[in-house]
C-alpha cells in the first residue's frame, strides 16, 4: 500500500469492453516528478488511460494514488472537478463565448489555491499570451489557442498537470512554436506532467520518464534513456529505434565549426549549432546511424568512434536486420545491422568493439 | 384599424397568456431538454415521443383528453381541488395548462438541439477545471444553448398565440378569462363582422411574419458567430 510519503503515481486501471475484453490494462507506478510520456501508436489505450486518471472515464476496475493520497479505489471515486488536475486536451479546448481572458479568469476563480499577481503574470510571460488576451477563441491560431489552454490548465495549479497530445493537432510549423514553451513550463513550473504522444520527437525532446503501451497494456517503463535503448520491444515500436543521451558541451572547435559532447563515458563532435560551452543537451542517435567495427580504423570518414561493449543481441527469424544493444559507460547506444554483419564480426555478448556514429541530432 | 374594446381585451389577455406559457416551458422544458441531451436511458425515447405527440394530435383530441383530465373527475381536476384551486377547464389557467402540454415540442426541441451541439468537451473541459455539475449548467450549458433558448422562447410564445383548437375544448369562450385573439376573430366571422375580424386577423398575420422573419434573424447571427461550437 502506498504511505503519505510516497513521491509517486501509483495507477492500476482495467477497461472491458462489451465483449469482456480488457482493452486497457495497467498496473505501475510513476515518479510524481518531472515529464512522464505515456508513449505508444493510436488505439493502444493512452488517451484511456489519461482519462482514467483524470476521471473522465470511470474504469470497471481502478486504483490511482498520488504521492499517497487515494483519488480512486473501490469505495472511492472522486469526480473530475474534485480532483486537483490540469487537462489539456488534443484539439484547443477554449469555451468559445468567453474571450480568452475570461478562460483563464474561468480557472482563476475556481483554482485550488488563491492565484497570486506574481503567479498569473509568470504563466502569461511563460505561455508568452500577454498580448492576445483580449481575443476571443476563434480570432486565434491553433498554436495561440494551445498555449491559453495549457496556461489555463496551469492557473488552476494543479498538482498534477494531463496533457493528451497536445499539439497533435497542429501542423508542424505551429508545433515547433509550442515546444519551446512546453521546455519552458517544465523549467518554471514544478508540477509532474504526464504527456500523451505517439510522436517519438516530442517524447525524445521533452520526456524524462517514459510509459510505453501498446494495445492496452504497458510494455516498458522507466527512465527514457533506459528504455529507448531497450532492443526487446515489439517490432512495430523499433521503426524509429534510437537511443537518447545526456551529454554536455565540453569545447569548440572554431576552425572546424564542431563542438564536442562529452557523455559520462566517451565523446563525440557534431557540427556547433550554437550551444553554449557547459550547456548540457540531449541528443538521439538512431540505430540505424551506427555502425560496428571490431577495430579502431581512423582512415575513414566518419569522426566519431566510441569503444563500447556488446550487451545484447535480438535477431528475429522473420526479418533481416539484428538489434545490437551496447553499453557506453552507463549509457547505451544501440545499432542496427544485417544479421549477415553480425555473423560476419562474430559477434558475442561482452565483447568489446568499435561503434561507428554517422550522424547525431540534437533533440533539445 | 377598427378594434373594439373585447378585442383589445383578446389581445391583452393572448400576450398575457403566451407570455406566462413561455416563461413557465422555460423553466419546465430546460430540465427536461437537458434530461433528453444527456442520457442513454431506454426512457429517452418514449419521452421523447410523449413531449413531440403535440406536433401530430388534432388539437381536438389533445383538448378532449385534457378537459377529462381536468375535470372533477380527472387525475389533475382532483389535484387541483384538493389543493382548493377547484377545476382548471374555462379559467384562464385551465388555458395555461393545456397550452403548456400543447407548446411543448415547440420549446424543448431547440433547447434539446442546441444542447446537445455543445458535445461533451466543453464540459469535461470544464469538469477539468473544478466546475461541479451546477456550475457548469449555468456557466458553460447556458451560455453556449443561448441561441437554442431564443429560438424555443420565439417559437413557443407565437405558437401559444396561434393556438385555436385547445382552446375551444379546454376554455371556451368567456370574456377577459378564456377568450383570445384566435378566438375573437372565428366569433367576429361567426356574426359576420368581417370588417373586425379583417383587422384582428391582419393584426396577427403581421406579427407572425416579424416572429417568424426575427427568428430567421437570430439564427442568422448566430450561426456566421459559430457559437456554440468549439474553436
Amino acid at each position: 500500500m502506498p504511505s503519505a510519503t510516497d513521491n509517486n503515481i501509483h495507477i492500476n486501471f482495467k477497461l472491458i469492453d462489451k465483449n469482456k475484453r480488457a482493452y486497457l490494462d495497467v498496473d505501475s507506478s510513476i515518479p510524481a516528478t518531472g515529464i512522464t510520456a505515456i508513449f505508444g501508436h493510436s488505439g493502444s489505450g493512452k488517451t484511456s488511460l489519461l482519462r482514467c486518471i483524470a476521471g473522465l472515464e470511470k474504469a470497471d476496475q481502478g486504483k490511482l494514488f498520488i504521492n499517497g493520497e487515494c483519488w480512486q479505489d473501490d469505495s472511492l471515486f472522486l469526480a473530475t472537478h474534485k480532483r486537483p488536475i490540469g487537462y489539456v486536451f488534443q484539439e484547443a479546448s477554449l469555451f468559445p463565448h468567453l474571450s480568452a481572458q475570461k478562460n483563464l479568469a474561468y480557472a482563476t476563480k475556481r483554482a485550488d489555491n488563491f492565484v497570486s499577481p506574481e503567479f498569473y503574470n509568470r504563466v502569461i510571460e511563460v505561455m508568452g499570451v500577454e498580448d492576445i488576451l483580449t481575443r476571443y477563441p476563434n480570432q486565434l491560431s491553433g498554436g495561440e489557442r494551445q498555449r491559453i489552454a495549457i496556461a489555463r490548465a496551469l492557473l488552476i495549479q494543479p498538482r498534477l498537470l494531463l496533457m493528451d497530445e497536445p499539439l497533435a493537432a497542429l501542423d508542424h510549423e505551429r508545433k515547433q512554436e509550442i515546444l519551446p514553451y512546453l521546455e519552458r513550463l517544465h523549467e518554471s513550473f514544478d508540477i509532474p506532467i504526464l504527456y500523451v504522444s505517439h510522436s517519438m520527437d516530442e517524447v525524445a525532446r521533452l520526456a524524462d520518464h517514459i510509459l510505453v503501451l501498446d494495445q492496452g497494456k504497458i510494455i516498458a517503463e522507466g527512465e527514457l534513456t533506459e528504455v529507448f535503448s531497450r532492443i526487446d520491444l515489439p517490432q512495430r515500436l523499433e521503426q524509429e529505434s534510437g537511443v537518447i543521451l545526456h551529454g554536455k558541451v565540453k569545447e569548440k572547435d572554431e576552425q572546424w565549426q564542431l563542438m564536442r559532447i562529452a557523455f559520462a563515458q566517451g565523446e563525440i563532435w557534431l557540427p556547433d549549432s550554437g550551444e553554449i560551452l557547459e550547456q548540457e543537451v540531449r541528443i538521439r542517435i538512431l540505430a540505424k546511424d551506427v555502425s560496428l567495427a571490431l577495430n579502431n580504423h581512423d582512415d575513414m570518414s566518419i569522426v566519431n568512434r566510441i569503444e563500447v561493449k556488446v550487451a545484447e543481441i535480438k535477431s528475429d527469424a522473420d526479418n533481416a536486420m539484428a538489434l545490437i544493444r551496447l553499453t557506453m559507460g552507463k549509457d547505451y547506444l544501440v545499432a542496427k545491422l544485417t544479421k549477415k554483419s553480425t555473423h560476419h564480426l562474430q559477434l558475442k555478448v561482452g565483447m568489446s568493439i568499435w561503434a561507428q556514429i554517422k550522424s547525431v541530432a540534437i533533440v533539445r | 384599424m377598427m378594434l373594439s374594446e373585447a378585442d383589445i381585451s383578446a389581445i391583452w389577455l393572448t400576450l398575457k397568456l403566451a407570455s406566462t406559457v413561455t416563461i413557465l416551458l422555460l423553466i419546465i422544458g430546460t430540465p427536461i431538454a437537458w434530461w433528453l441531451a444527456r442520457t442513454r436511458s431506454w426512457l429517452k425515447g418514449p419521452i421523447a415521443a410523449i413531449v413531440a405527440l403535440p406536433l401530430v394530435l388534432p388539437p381536438t383530441v389533445l383538448g378532449f383528453y385534457l378537459l377529462i383530465a381536468m375535470g372533477p373527475n380527472g387525475a389533475i381536476g382532483e389535484f387541483t381541488q384538493s389543493i382548493g384551486l377547484g377545476t382548471l377547464p374555462f379559467t384562464f389557467w385551465g388555458l395555461v395548462v393545456a397550452s403548456i402540454i400543447y407548446s411543448m415540442p415547440f420549446v424543448i426541441q431547440p433547447l434539446q438541439n442546441a444542447m446537445e451541439a455543445i458535445g461533451q468537451r466543453p464540459l469535461e473541459v470544464a469538469a477539468t477545471l473544478r466546475a461541479g455539475p451546477i456550475d457548469r449548467f449555468f456557466t458553460i450549458v447556458l451560455p453556449l444553448a443561448k441561441p437554442g433558448f431564443i429560438t424555443a422562447s420565439i417559437l413557443g410564445f407565437a405558437h401559444t398565440v396561434g393556438e385555436f383548437g385547445v382552446i375551444l375544448m379546454i376554455g371556451g369562450n368567456i370574456p377577459d378569462e378564456t377568450r383570445v385573439v384566435s378566438v375573437q376573430v372565428y366569433d367576429h366571422v361567426e356574426s359576420l363582422e368581417y370588417a373586425q375580424a379583417h383587422s384582428l386577423s391582419a393584426l396577427l398575420v403581421i406579427f407572425s411574419f416579424i416572429v417568424l422573419l426575427a427568428l430567421y434573424w437570430s439564427q442568422r447571427k448566430n450561426s456566421s458567430a459559430s457559437i456554440g461550437v468549439m474553436k
